[in-house]
């Protein structure tokens, strides 16, 4: 068993290299020809090759042990077969020796005292008796007999003293006779011969042979003669034995009468021989009677046969019983060299099946199969997984490429749909700077309007394709969040005035001014939220909220003002704190309450856009930030979009670190809310702080800096709005609920109050008070009458309150609020509170320039006098009082002080004396004039009472190089305008100038 | 006549103006600063001008006659000249006195004739322009007409 296993052990090695090496192979072969389509064939092919090859072996394998292992049962069995064979022969031989060897004693014996003795010490009794006693000494032995050697001189002598005569044997050997029929009396006496050799003792069982002439039977015959010649003992061939009539054998010595040499000659021999003792061995019965005392007798059939004559055999014992083949040969020595013997052995019963064999190749065989087979069904499966593997691996190329082509064609389209809509948008900006009428702006606008928004489409499906490959990625740059928010109010602005729809944005104070994001991404969201809030809103508000998360948690308990009373517009809204219910940020509220510090720097922001729409059907609202979903279908044909807007929101506020939720009410409105993660853009403690308490105040905006103002507002949360949005500009902010009130505050408040911001509601609810109040308002004891603003949500409501120029009606300020918006309306209507505006308008800078030249007098000075002409002309039109003269010197006489010019304008390049020059005089002239009056040599009251002499000089000059402007100002001019005037320039120097004037004069 | 034939006509008289080259933007300047306190800006203007070139064409033709010729004299009428016509927007006679000024300063007396010559042809040319475009005009208010704002502003 061992070496089997170990067999086997070393053939799975094997098995297992040649696996590998086969296998490496494959693979180098799959790596060759990967992109050819046969390379699964091959290895198939060759798997199935060396499964073949496996079972082929397996099976000659099995075979092999069945054989071996058969074949050494049938070696063992020989080896029984042969041992028990030379067992049974050497003890056949030994007993047969034995008994030899008395019968030799026995000759012997009768030669001593038969021969030996005169008169013979033995007759024929005594003879039988003693072969009698002594037969167990001669075990294979049924009878001895002793026969003497009569001469034929001697035969009448020896028949006398014998009594009877000597008897043939071949007539008895020629007519076979039964034992019972046995008469010696009928037996014929012997012819005559030359010698005879009759039997005269006999043991009592065969005591018929006495007085047979053995030299007369032909096997006893030969076998007298050998043995006598031989000395030796000598057997007969088996023959019928006479009377027994059964197989026997004859074992004959010579008698000698003297004792020969062991040398002596044959010759010797028969001289000297005087008789022959036998021995009959009764072979049959004998070797049953032997084989009787062995074990195992049973098992094996034995044949003892006589080989003298080689293709004779006689047989001498045994039978054909035996059906097995196997036989094995051990010769017998019976001491006779002429004659030879042998045992033939073979078992009794076939050899058994070699079960252990066939068990145990049967064995091998099922577990080389099963092995064959688990191989089998591996490499099954590997092809099948590889197969699979190749499919996945095609199918992924496929999707992978299918995935670039997409978004190749994504990227290309929006390309080269954009590369072109750019060409198309700038034309239509350079087309709407050239001269439109008011038909033409129109369509341009509307033709714009379409193209931005076709744009913005293509970025919104760009973004969508870019959220999904995962490639979008956020910048992080500071941004102002109210500027945001202020820029995509504007762009709402537009609608919800059409639609009468309140739009307004509340931040909160906490919320840092300057953030670090992506604001680009921050105005999405945003623009998508109310996009689609004034998309589905036809009354009621928009209400656009941003607080610090932390705000809004710790007044989430407080909060309770979502009466429908007291939100924007009155109507009734979706609570917006169930929209942000489920938000991590505040189930994790203690923890971020715990770490106050270390979220410091991270700002969460919570955005809420309220709205007071159509809402979202309980049944869609699942639905609602799934890509290209929308509620129904009948909703993008009435209301457009694509549908991907929210669902881009949606990863845009995910990739903010923020979370989005909304709840929303069929026909009461839908809140939005989302929260996002920026950093603040003032790391420093000191800075934040200091920018919380300024950052209202706006730079462009510090021109309103410590103006005062009321809000007239019932409602608490629209009003704050106001507050927010004019706060901003630096303006204080108070906020009273109506009409009466405004009256009691002005009176009672000492710090004069600006203006008054009315709610259109208010003015238009009760006219008779607002007139009333106005009347009132004019009568007022004050320095500064307020104005008044109206804030107005839509264009139709107020147009036709709005035409009328007067102090005490009121100014309309459009909603949605803004910062920037409020601050225009402010300016315009505030407009001469003695700040520098920038007017684009001409009527406006027209009459401003009216207002600042009405009545002054100016001097012109220009040698010509077409120039002159068209300088008066245009100073004229502002209403300003004109000298005009043509030469330097004529200006400086006028300018001498006292005068009473209010400025100069003058030509350059005059003949004679030229602007430069005429300058210079003046300055010289004027400068004179003022040490006088300071040292007091001249009094002021002679000039005027004016104590510093500086009349603005304006150059004029067709060339404006910046080397004139410079040589101006170093003669002493105070500016200069271009020929031929323009309004503006003309306003922006005179107001320039004047306002110096004015502050020297102060 | 009719009022408004006459209208388009000057209309049209005015457009080739600025077309031609004639007049420019300033002129439009002009015209807006005649209002109703101010009727006859314009024509006080112009004939203004035409005085005072008329004075000035004489000042240089003479000054060029002289033997040992005064350039910086002849320079400062040319811009005196200058100056005027681009007042009123008389394109095509400010154009040329660029030119002559840039003789002056090159001393080229052959140059200076020949743009004087040039001048002076613009400025009778501008003088007919001018007067027709006046006529018109007066023909117009005569006909109780009112005078259409120019409008090409871009030129």
């Amino acid at each position: 068993m061992d070496a089997k296993t170990g067999l086997l052990g070393g053939d799975g090695k094997i098995s297992l290299n040649w696996r590998e090496k086969v296998l490496g192979k494959i693979v180098k072969i799959q790596h060759r020809y990967d992109h050819l389509f046969g390379s699964k064939k091959i290895s198939n092919a060759l798997w199935r090759k060396l499964l073949y090859t496996w079972v082929f072996c397996a099976t000659m394998f099995s075979l092999w042990i069945f054989l071996y292992m058969s074949s050494q049962a049938i070696e063992k069995r020989k080896e029984t077969l042969a041992s028990m064979c030379d067992e049974r022969a050497q003890m056949l031989q030994d007993q047969f020796n034995v008994s030899m060897n008395h019968v030799q004693a026995m000759s012997i014996l009768i030669s001593t005292f038969h021969h030996g003795k005169s008169p013979s010490a033995i007759d024929q009794t005594t003879f039988a008796e003693y072969t009698k006693r002594t037969a167990f000494e001669r075990p294979l032995t049924s009878g001895v007999a002793y026969a003497v050697r009569v001469l034929h001189s001697e035969r009448a002598e020896f028949e006398k003293q014998q009594g009877w005569p000597i008897h043939r044997m071949d007539t008895l050997e020629q007519n076979l006779v039964h034992k019972d029929d046995f008469d010696p009396e009928v037996l014929e006496p012997s012819p005559i011969q030359e010698e005879y050799a009759p039997v005269i003792f006999a043991q009592d069982t065969v005591s018929h042979v006495v007085s047979i002439d053995l030299l007369s039977g032909k096997e006893d015959r030969e076998n007298v003669l050998r043995a006598r010649a031989s000395g030796k003992g000598v057997l007969t061939a088996p023959f019928r034995l006479i009377k027994t009539n059964r197989l026997g054998v004859i074992l004959t010595f010579a008698v000698y009468k003297t004792d020969l040499p062991s040398n002596a000659t044959p010759d010797e021999r028969i001289q000297a021989t005087a008789g022959y003792i036998g021995g009959i061995f009764h072979i049959q019965s004998l070797v049953e009677k032997l084989l009787q005392q062995l074990a195992s007798k049973q098992n094996i059939v034995l044949n003892v046969l006589d080989t003298t004559n080689q293709s004779h055999p006689i047989s001498m014992y045994g039978s054909d019983e035996a059906d097995d083949a196997l036989e094995y040969v051990s010769t017998l020595n019976f001491g006779d060299p002429f004659r030879k013997h042998e045992m033939r052995c073979r078992f009794k019963q076939k050899p058994p099946w070699p079960w252990l064999a066939i068990t145990t190749s049967y064995g091998f065989l099922v577990i080389a199969m099963l092995t064959g087979h688990i191989f089998y069904a591996t490499v099954n499966r590997i092809a099948k997984v590889e197969d699979d593997y190749q499919k996945m691996m095609e199918l992924k190329k496929q999707a992978e490429a299918a995935d670039i082509a997409k978004s190749q064609f994504l990227a290309t389209v929006s390309h080269e749909i954009r590369t072109p809509m750019n060409g198309v948008l700038g034309m239509l900006h350079m087309l709407m700077h050239t001269d439109l009428d008011v038909t033409q702006q129109d369509y341009v606008r509307t033709a714009q309007a379409s193209g931005k928004a076709l744009v913005s489409l293509i970025n919104e499906v760009l973004d969508q394709a870019k959220i999904e490959s995962g490639k979008l990625e956020l910048e992080a740059v500071q941004f102002d969040l109210r500027a945001i928010l202020d820029d995509v109010l504007s762009l709402f602005s537009g609608k919800s005035q059409e639609k009468g729809v309140e739009l307004a944005v509340f931040i909160s104070d906490q919320v840092p001014e300057k953030l670090i994001g992506d604001p680009g991404r921050f105005r999405q969201i945003i623009t998508n939220l109310m996009g689609n809030s004034i998309k589905f809103t036809e009354k009621g508000h928009i209400f656009v909220t941003v607080h610090l998360a932390q705000e809004v948690m710790d007044s989430l308990d407080v909060e309770t003002e979502s009466s429908s009373k007291n939100n924007l517009s009155g109507f009734q809204v979706a609570e917006r704190r169930v929209s942000w219910a489920k938000f991590k940020t505040f189930s994790q509220h203690e923890r971020v309450c715990s770490y106050p510090s270390s979220t410091y720097d991270l700002i969460n922001l919570i955005v809420s856009v309220e709205d007071t729409g159509v809402g979202i059907p309980f049944e869609a609202q699942c639905r609602v930030f799934t890509p290209f979903m929308q509620v129904g279908p009948s909703i993008s044909r009435t209301h457009g979009g694509t549908g991907i807007g929210l669902s881009i929101s949606k990863c845009l506020v995910e990739l903010m670190n923020g979370e989005v939720g909304f709840v929303s009410i069929p026909n009461v409105g839908s809140t939005f809310t989302f929260t996002a993660v920026f950093n603040n853009g003032h790391s420093n403690l000191n800075e934040y702080t200091c920018q919380q308490m300024n950052n209202q105040s706006n730079s462009a905006n510090s021109e309103f800096e410590g103006m005062s103002a009321l809000v007239v507002d019932p409602r608490s949360v629209r009003a704050k709005v106001s507050k927010y949005h004019v706060q901003r500009l630096g303006i204080q902010v108070e906020i009273v609920s109506d009409l009466n009130q405004v009256l009691s505050s002005l009176k009672s408040r000492k710090p004069r109050i600006d203006m008054v911001l009315i709610e259109e509601e208010v003015w238009n609810n009760d006219s008779d008070l607002s007139i009333l109040f106005v009347d009132q308002l004019r009568h007022i004891d004050q320095k500064v009458t307020p104005r008044l603003f109206l804030l107005a949500k839509s264009i139709s409501s107020t147009r036709s309150d709005n035409v009328t120029c007067d102090t005490h009606s009121p100014a309309v300020i459009m909603k949605p609020l803004r910062a920037s918006m409020v601050a225009a309306c402010l300016q315009r209507t505030m407009g001469n509170m003695g700040n520098k505006g920038n007017y684009r308008n001409g009527e406006v800078s027209r009459l401003s320039l009216q207002h600042l030249l009405l009545g002054r007098k100016i001097l012109i000075v220009d040698d010509n006098k077409v120039n002159l002409k068209v300088a008066a002309g245009a100073l004229k039109r502002y209403g300003a009082e004109l000298v005009c003269v043509e030469s330097g010197k004529e200006a400086i006489s006028l300018l001498t002080p006292p005068h009473s010019f209010y400025a100069c304008f003058m030509d350059i390049q005059m003949p004679g004396m030229d602007g430069f020059e005429a300058t210079k005089t003046i300055r010289d002239v004027e400068k004179s004039v003022n040490r006088k009056i300071q040292l007091g040599e001249v009094s002021a009251e002679a000039h005027g009472n004016v104590l510093n002499w500086h009349v603005p000089i304006l150059a004029m000059t067709a060339d404006v190089i910046h080397a004139t402007q410079e040589e101006c100002m170093k003669c002493g001019m105070d500016g200069y305008v271009s020929k031929p005037f323009e309004a503006e320039q003309l306003y922006r120097e005179v107001s320039r100038f004047s306002y110096s004037a004015e502050s020297r004069k102060l | 006549m009719e009022v408004g034939q006459m209208q388009r006509r000057l209309v049209e008289f005015t457009k080739s103006l600025f077309m031609e080259g004639f007049l420019d933007g300033q002129f439009l300047q002009l015209q807006q600063l005649q209002d109703e306190s101010n009727p006859d800006f314009v024509v006080e203007v112009v004939s203004l001008f035409f005085q005072d070139s008329e004075k000035l064409l004489n000042d240089l033709t003479s000054a060029l006659e002289q033997q040992n010729v005064d350039f910086k004299k002849v320079d400062a009428h040319v811009h005196q000249l200058k100056g005027s016509s681009s007042s009123i927007g008389a394109q095509r006679v400010k154009n040329a006195c660029v030119v002559f000024r840039s003789f002056c300063e090159e001393q080229n007396l052959e140059g200076c004739m020949r743009c004087l010559q040039q001048v002076k042809q613009e400025f009778y040319l501008a003088k007919n322009k001018f007067e027709t475009l006046f006529t018109l005009e007066q023909q117009i208010l005569a006909a109780g007409g009112s005078i259409p704002a120019t409008e090409i502003t871009s030129f």
